[in-house]
């Protein structure tokens, strides 16, 4: 137990919010939220990490997480928008099938 | 600890309460807005892990840029109401596993810090300025930033092409 273990716990237990809620969501863009909240749980880690061990790497890796998570919301809601025209919703048991 | 204690635990206790009502609310638009107090949150967090420009970032990249983003879709498809039979019967049993997982999940994080995290060995503070951010990231992690770049402008081209009318 030192200083960090506090923010490690809420990492973990924001983490453990957001598997849950992907698990149990059915719309897409509220899994994809929770997906947001466990990236941002995961970064919590590595700042809490960084600070720990006293070096810079974990904060720059916070940063290109970061990046990432950028990107793949920008693509990811593109799909969902292309998505939603043509299915009508945003319902994944409704993307069960590959054709139409 | 002191004060510095506190602050982490009301700020710990919010992000515990967004993040619980994002997940429980049944309208994606509170959700999104549960988000973005839990972002804040962490945010505040960072200052008090000597990370300002991540905390910076954070709330400019991620509560500014990737909220309203989700903010926009979500407005432009109308699709705030999530319909009201989403538990169906087929999957009565989806919930309490999905919850006794993410317990499980929970539990063995817990017993992995507890058991297996050293106690600190570096407690000075490390300069982590925006100076210091910007040396490490054009000196050692200069080929993972350009990788970075290549990266946003592939997403950009992607989501261009994806939301482009037939």
């Amino acid at each position: 137990m030192n200083e960090t273990t506090p923010y490690i716990l809420l990492s973990a237990l924001l983490f453990s919010i957001g598997a849950v809620s992907v698990l149990t969501r059915r719309n897409a863009i509220m899994i994809f939220m929770s997906v947001e909240l466990m990236l941002n749980a995961a970064n919590l880690a590595f700042v809490a990490f960084a600070k720990q061990w006293g070096q810079l790497d974990g904060q720059l890796f916070v940063f290109f997480v970061m990046t990432v998570a950028a990107a793949e919301v920008a693509v990811g809601l593109a799909l969902i928008v292309a998505i939603f025209r043509a299915k009508k919703g945003t319902d994944v048991d409704d993307l069960s099938v590959m054709k139409n | 600890m002191g004060s510095e204690f506190i602050v982490f635990l009301a700020v710990a206790i919010v992000a515990i309460g967004a993040a619980v009502g994002m997940a429980l609310s049944r309208n994606a638009l509170y959700s999104a807005m549960f988000l973005i107090l839990n972002f804040a949150c962490v945010a505040v967090l960072y200052l008090l892990l000597n990370a300002p420009f991540l905390a910076v970032a954070q709330v400019t990249v991620y509560t500014g840029a990737i909220m309203v983003l989700f903010v926009f879709v979500i407005m432009v498809l109308g699709a705030e109401k999530l319909p009201a039979g989403e538990s169906r019967k087929e999957m009565a049993w989806q919930r309490p596993l999905a919850l006794g997982l993410g317990v499980l999940l929970l539990i063995q994080a817990a017993y992995v810090v507890f058991t297996r995290v050293v106690s600190s060995s570096a407690t000075k503070l490390i300069d982590s300025s925006p100076l210091a951010i910007g040396k490490a990231l054009f000196g050692p992690y200069l080929f993972p930033f350009e990788v970075a770049s290549i990266l946003l402008l592939a997403a950009m081209v992607g989501a261009v092409v994806l939301t482009r009318k037939e």
